[in-house]
């Protein structure tokens, strides 16, 4: 399926600059993986070495946040769009 | 230190500086002596002239689901939210701002760790003293570099 992915600022010149960038996959792990296959710059900045989603990034499908969705395994739908936001946080 | 501009016609000069109006300034020390004693957050959207002038147009208080007096996290839902809203309305997020209960409003070496976005401003809002004080800072590198708050 393919699904709109928003991008923040902060990711977006590993993307070429672009705000939105169109993957596919049935899951967010999968679409994730299409992602950096398009942009392999991403990878770092989307997942830690062991594959989990970075704890400083908000990932929401639609309007539900995917962390109550099952994270990476959330299912995803035709025409969803995932917005990526940092986690903005301090002392 | 906030300052009020006597002419708002034009600015005229490329530093780099946080424009808010004092009504958006009111509200948001409002909101973070509302929060006391814990700390307050919320972003701030508008738009910016060539990375050197940010005019805040919108103010979004978020919730702090740190709910503490030291750190602060800004509820992801509500930064969903803000920046959905900001869209609409032709704005962009130009970074967030929160309350210090007992420092001054300088940037902590937890805001300079945990800044998510080096080409945002970062404004604190010190409750320290009987008179809430406002300051804004880019924070780049590690480092922090104040800007003039200016009021209209």
């Amino acid at each position: 399926m393919p699904v709109d992915v928003r991008l923040p600022n902060i990711l977006r010149p590993a993307a070429g600059g672009q705000a939105t960038v169109e993957a596919a996959g049935e899951t967010v792990g999968e679409v994730f993986d299409d992602l950096i296959r398009q942009h392999p710059g991403l990878r770092d900045q989307l997942l830690t070495p062991e594959g989990e989603i970075h704890r400083h990034l908000n990932i929401f499908l639609n309007d539900d946040d995917i962390r109550y969705l099952g994270k990476l395994d959330a299912k995803v739908g035709a025409r969803d769009t995932l917005t990526l936001m940092p986690a903005v946080a301090g002392g | 230190m906030a300052c009020l501009a006597g002419d708002t016609t034009s600015h005229g000069t490329f530093e780099p500086m946080l424009v808010l109006r004092k009504e958006l300034h009111d509200q948001m020390v409002a909101h973070c002596l509302d929060g006391y004693p814990l700390e307050a957050c919320g972003l701030l959207a508008g738009v910016l002239d060539s990375d050197s002038t940010a005019t805040v147009a919108g103010l979004y208080p978020t919730d702090n689901v740190a709910a503490s007096a030291r750190v602060y996290e800004v509820d992801a839902r509500g930064m969903l939210r803000a920046d959905r809203e900001a869209e609409a309305e032709g704005r962009q997020i130009l970074g967030v701002y929160h309350s210090h209960t007992h420092t001054e409003a300088k940037p902590s070496p937890t805001d300079i760790s945990q800044a998510p976005d080096p080409g945002w401003r970062y404004v604190l809002v010190s409750l320290r003293d009987a008179h809430p004080s406002v300051r804004s800072w880019r924070i780049r590198g590690g480092k922090i570099i104040e800007e003039p708050v200016v009021l209209e």
